[in-house]
């Protein structure tokens, strides 16, 4: 798998933990942020912060050319 | 409330604008500025995702289950992340074999079968006609919100006739004809439909964020008043927390992310915008995370209008799906409230248009068309040219699909909220992903297991999801739901085997997916896969591995090319078969589609154009009735395999031999240009020597013969002569000399007896063995040497030979009495320096390159060759350059000539 394989599947993988049990019981209290209840806000941020990382590695990650594509998704 | 008379006119002007914005799509299309060529369309048609179910559902989720509207975006987030490697490879399989529905998809991959192929249509069907019915419901609440007094039940037309959802479903069904089965085209994209998708998904986002705005600002004073409003009641405050009494809240809230995530990639609708209407591959790039940008805006404002909705009105009855039309109306914002329910339309004409198109696809290529090919009646009018009958086909159908999805809406829909009904469909396409999914990355699965698995995993579907909802429905018996089967409790279709706890969304989707892999997994297991299986297998697992040339063609047989072009003309028509064909020969390097020769590439050409009109099923069938093929078997595809393979190593090997022959022919043009130059070089060398030669034996002879012609010639006149003569006898030696020097150091075969040299004493001798000259001239020679410098490594008569040849040049040059030659040795950190400047004319910097020439002295000043040979020059720099340094010349005219040589110190050299 070329490089920016490897991070999409890392990011998968942290989003996976990011959005489910354990990780997504950490936001869950009856607080709030900035007059914002922490739980939705929390997945919110976690959400845009997602995007940008995905958006970080699909078009400025290296490898631009197409010549990968006889190393990656397989 | 509005006028209904007002609301049906926006809608239908809103329709009508659609309809301009598609067919500006395809008018662009056909003048080639494709508007929908570019990665943020691609990814707002993506956006199709959101439906009226997002547009009203999410909201009335929201107000029942607080954040629990949200698994169903997370879970495309996750999938986009995945996307690239993935969608990606989707796509290019799509692409490369015409694949044009994910029915189509699963059954090629496996053979190309007609059976799977019926089946996943089926599934489809079955699974999404409730999904469009959702689409109607939404718009049918919709507009009686808009059209009754607020809070008002809504009220069902007394006559189905009345029904403006019908006709609203008519007028869908018109738009999906008109832009997505006007013609056939067989790569089935829809440049029109895609833009008019785009358009609806910016329609829908900014309504709805214009509502949610509204609410926020509007009816309260901005997020924090909100918040802190619903944190003050203790009913509001618990929607905010993850748990909402749920018995497993995270497997529920995993599971639900797990469907998300496959549904946006399976669904017939995400399919057909996100695979076949693909343009460019790299789209994807941006529209990964486009889309879920889109999907986390439309998002943000849920929670606060659902919330809103709740604390506005209180315990007023109102049904909360609704809230994005209720809200504005409450407050009199009629026009707000129209634009949210023009938000609401676009969503769900989005949805239907799309989905009805791909199912349309699905039901002609893999219902309808394998029916047809195996009645006689249809086989009898073979002649014909069968694309009117394919368009009459998907036209049918499309309008099929529209009314049972009315219907089911009509007898169904009032039971269920939008979103259970969503949910539903989303787990029926998840069915596909073990069979689409496994056939992408495993070449073992098989037929059999994809069939099994698709059937295991569609039955728990129907007993466990399917069935529960219809009886709640009131249309069956609910006491098998509580008492189970023939009284059997361990057959309860919510707690199959005993397994409860979980909702029976989440108990469904674990029974059939598990069911579905196992089936799978295990029936492909059980057999090895066929020849057919097998080839398709390679050609999709390994799609990323292979040039087009290079790829596979697994046929064997005997074809005829008049019968090919005969069943391309029935399914696609004279002129794109005329097309196709002449463009094909040009690829094949033929004169003319006449002189094709029916190989198994033509063939399998044939096949795959034919694929992209009726399915790859069909197509196999239809091919397979105009020629004589052989069976292949498991050998016969390894075999060709491996002739493909070693076609490709011989290709490869070809093209490597091929690149260092050019490569060798590079390197022997450049020695030829070379020897040329230095031929050239050596025919210059030589004539210049001759005509240096003949210089001074021209003056010899012509004084000799005036001293043999005249006995009587006076003896201090003959002195004279003699003097001459012996002094160019002289010059001619050192000519011949020099010459002899060139060429040795030049061929390397010169002496040399290198030495630890004390270049200061050696300057010091030279300039003593050279003062005589000096002071002939009237010249000045300045020795300027430091009080103690290293040695250099070098050959001391040589060096000896560069610095006479410099100094005697000074001379030369330097003007008589009045000039001044300074000979200076210098030391740097790795080198000596050695200058000898004089005060002389200098040289034009045209020249100064020249002087190291051969031959070449300066010209254009009184001291015109001054009796030097044009060697020395040339020979001190080769000397130089030998000993590893350097010589150059700094000069400006007028302003003397300064000749530099460098050499390295001792201990360096040696290193």
């Amino acid at each position: 798998m070329n490089l920016v394989a490897q991070r999409l599947v890392a990011l998968f993988a942290a989003g996976l933990f990011l959005f489910s049990f354990p990780l997504l019981g950490l936001w869950n209290h009856d607080v709030s942020v900035l007059g914002l209840p922490l739980f939705p806000l929390a997945l919110f941020a976690i959400w845009a912060a997602m995007i940008a990382a995905l958006a970080w590695v699909v078009e400025c990650g290296t490898g631009r050319d197409d010549a990968a594509d006889h190393t990656d998704a397989n | 409330m509005l006028s209904p008379a007002l609301v049906i006119g926006v809608s239908f002007a809103y329709l009508l604008l659609l309809f301009g914005v598609a067919h500006w799509g395809d008018r662009r299309a056909a003048v080639g500025r494709s508007v929908i060529g570019n990665p943020w369309v691609y990814a707002l048609s993506m956006a199709v995702y959101c439906t009226a179910w997002t547009y009203f559902g999410s909201v009335g989720r929201a107000a029942t289950a607080g954040v629990w509207f949200l698994p169903i975006y997370l879970g495309p987030m996750l999938a986009m992340v995945l996307a690239w490697l993935v969608l990606r490879k989707m796509i290019r399989i799509a692409k490369t074999y015409r694949i044009t529905s994910i029915a189509d998809f699963i059954a090629s991959r496996y053979g190309k079968s007609p059976v799977l192929a019926g089946l996943v249509t089926v599934i489809t069907l079955v699974g999404i006609v409730p999904y469009i019915a959702l689409q109607l419901k939404g718009i049918s609440i919709g507009y009686s919100v808009m059209t009754s007094p607020l809070g008002a039940a809504p009220t069902q037309p007394a006559a189905w006739w009345q029904d403006s959802t019908l006709y609203m479903a008519l007028v869908l069904a018109g738009f999906t004809i008109v832009f997505g089965a006007r013609h056939l085209d067989s790569t089935e994209r829809h440049e029109g439909m895609v833009a008019a998708i785009a358009f609806e998904s910016v329609v829908k986002l900014a309504a709805f964020l214009a509502v949610g705005v509204f609410v926020t600002w509007g009816l309260f004073d901005g997020w924090g008043d909100l918040f802190t409003r619903v944190a003050a009641s203790d009913e509001l405050r618990p929607l905010t927390l993850f748990a909402q009494g749920q018995q497993f809240p995270y497997a529920q809230w995993f599971g639900l992310i797990v469907l998300a995530m496959l549904s946006v990639i399976f669904l017939p609708r995400q399919f057909q915008v996100m695979v076949v209407e693909n343009v460019n591959e790299s789209h994807l790039r941006r529209a990964v995370w486009v889309f879920p940008l889109y999907l986390l805006l439309i998002n943000v404002f849920v929670l606060p209008i659902a919330l809103g909705g709740l604390l506005h009105f209180g315990d007023a009855a109102m049904n909360p799906e609704t809230f994005v039309l209720s809200l504005p109306l409450s407050q009199g914002w009629n026009a707000l409230a129209l634009f949210a329910f023009v938000g609401g339309l676009s969503a769900a004409t989005g949805m239907v248009i799309v989905e009805a198109i791909a199912i349309s696809t699905m039901v002609c290529n893999d219902l309808v068309m394998p029916w047809l090919l195996r009645t006689r009646r249809f086989r009898e009018r073979a002649e014909e040219d069968l694309t009117g009958l394919l368009l009459g086909i998907r036209r049918t159908a499309i309008v099929l699909i529209l009314l049972l999805g009315y219907t089911y809406f009509h007898l169904a829909g009032e039971a269920y909220a939008l979103v259970s009904i969503g949910l539903i469909s989303f787990a029926a396409v998840a069915q596909f992903a073990p069979a689409l999914l496994g056939g992408m990355y495993w070449k073992g699965g098989t037929r059999a297991g994809a069939m099994a698995g698709l059937l295991v995993g569609f039955g728990f579907w129907v007993y466990t999801l399917m069935l529960p909802s219809l009886a709640k429905s009131g249309w069956l018996m609910a006491d098998f739901l509580q008492q189970g089967p023939w009284g059997l409790e361990w057959l309860k279709p919510e707690a199959f085997l005993g397994l409860s706890g979980m909702d029976n969304l989440t108990h469904s989707l674990v029974w059939s997916l598990l069911g579905n892999v196992a089936a799978y997994v295990g029936v492909s297991l059980a057999r090895p896969p066929s020849a057919a299986e097998t080839s398709q297998a390679l050609l999709f697992v390994d799609v990323f591995n292979r040039q087009a040339d290079a790829r596979p063609v697994f046929w064997q047989g005997r074809a005829q090319l008049p019968a090919l072009r005969a069943l391309m003309l029935r399914f696609l028509g004279g002129n794109k078969t005329d097309r196709l064909l002449q463009s094909y020969a040009r690829s094949r390097g033929a004169a003319a589609a006449d002189a094709l020769i029916a190989d198994a590439r033509l063939v399998q050409f044939v096949e795959t154009q034919l694929a992209g009109a009726i399915g790859s099923a069909s197509a196999r069938v239809m091919v397979a009735s105009v020629v004589e093929e052989e069976a292949l078997d498991l050998d016969d595809v390894m075999r060709i395999l491996d002739e493909a393979s070693q076609l490709r190593a011989y290709s490869q090997a070809l093209e490597e031999k091929s690149l260092s022959l050019e490569k060798a022919t590079n390197e022997l043009r450049e020695a030829n240009d070379k020897l040329k130059s230095l031929d050239r070089l050596k025919d210059d060398f030589m004539s210049s020597v001759t005509h240096e030669l003949r210089t001074p034996l021209t003056s010899i002879r012509a004084f000799a013969e005036l001293m043999r012609d005249d006995e009587n010639m006076d003896p201090a006149q003959r002195q004279t002569f003699l003097g001459i003569i012996v002094a160019e006898t002289e010059r001619l030696t050192r000519l011949v000399n020099q010459v002899l020097d060139m060429a040795k150091i030049e061929a390397g075969a010169a002496e040399w007896n290198n030495a630890e040299v004390d270049l200061a004493h050696l300057l010091g001798q030279a300039a003593s063995s050279m003062a005589e000259t000096f002071r002939e001239r009237g010249v000045r020679l300045d020795l300027v040497l430091p009080e103690s410098a290293e040695h250099v490594w070098a050959d001391a008569d040589r060096l000896m030979q560069v610095v006479l040849n410099l100094l005697s040049n000074a001379a030369k040059y330097a003007p008589r009495n009045e000039g001044v030659v300074r000979l200076v040795l210098e030391q740097s950190a790795n080198e000596l320096l050695v200058s000898v400047s004089d005060n002389g004319p200098g040289i034009p910097a045209d020249q100064q390159g020249m002087v190291f020439e051969k031959f070449r002295q300066v010209e254009g000043d009184a001291h015109y060759r001054p009796g030097g040979t044009g060697l020395g020059l040339p020979i001190s720099r080769q000397i130089v350059e030998h000993l590893g340094g350097r010589l150059w010349l700094e000069s400006q005219p007028g302003a003397g000539a300064r000749f530099v040589f460098a050499l390295p110190l001792a201990a360096v050299a040696v290193a």
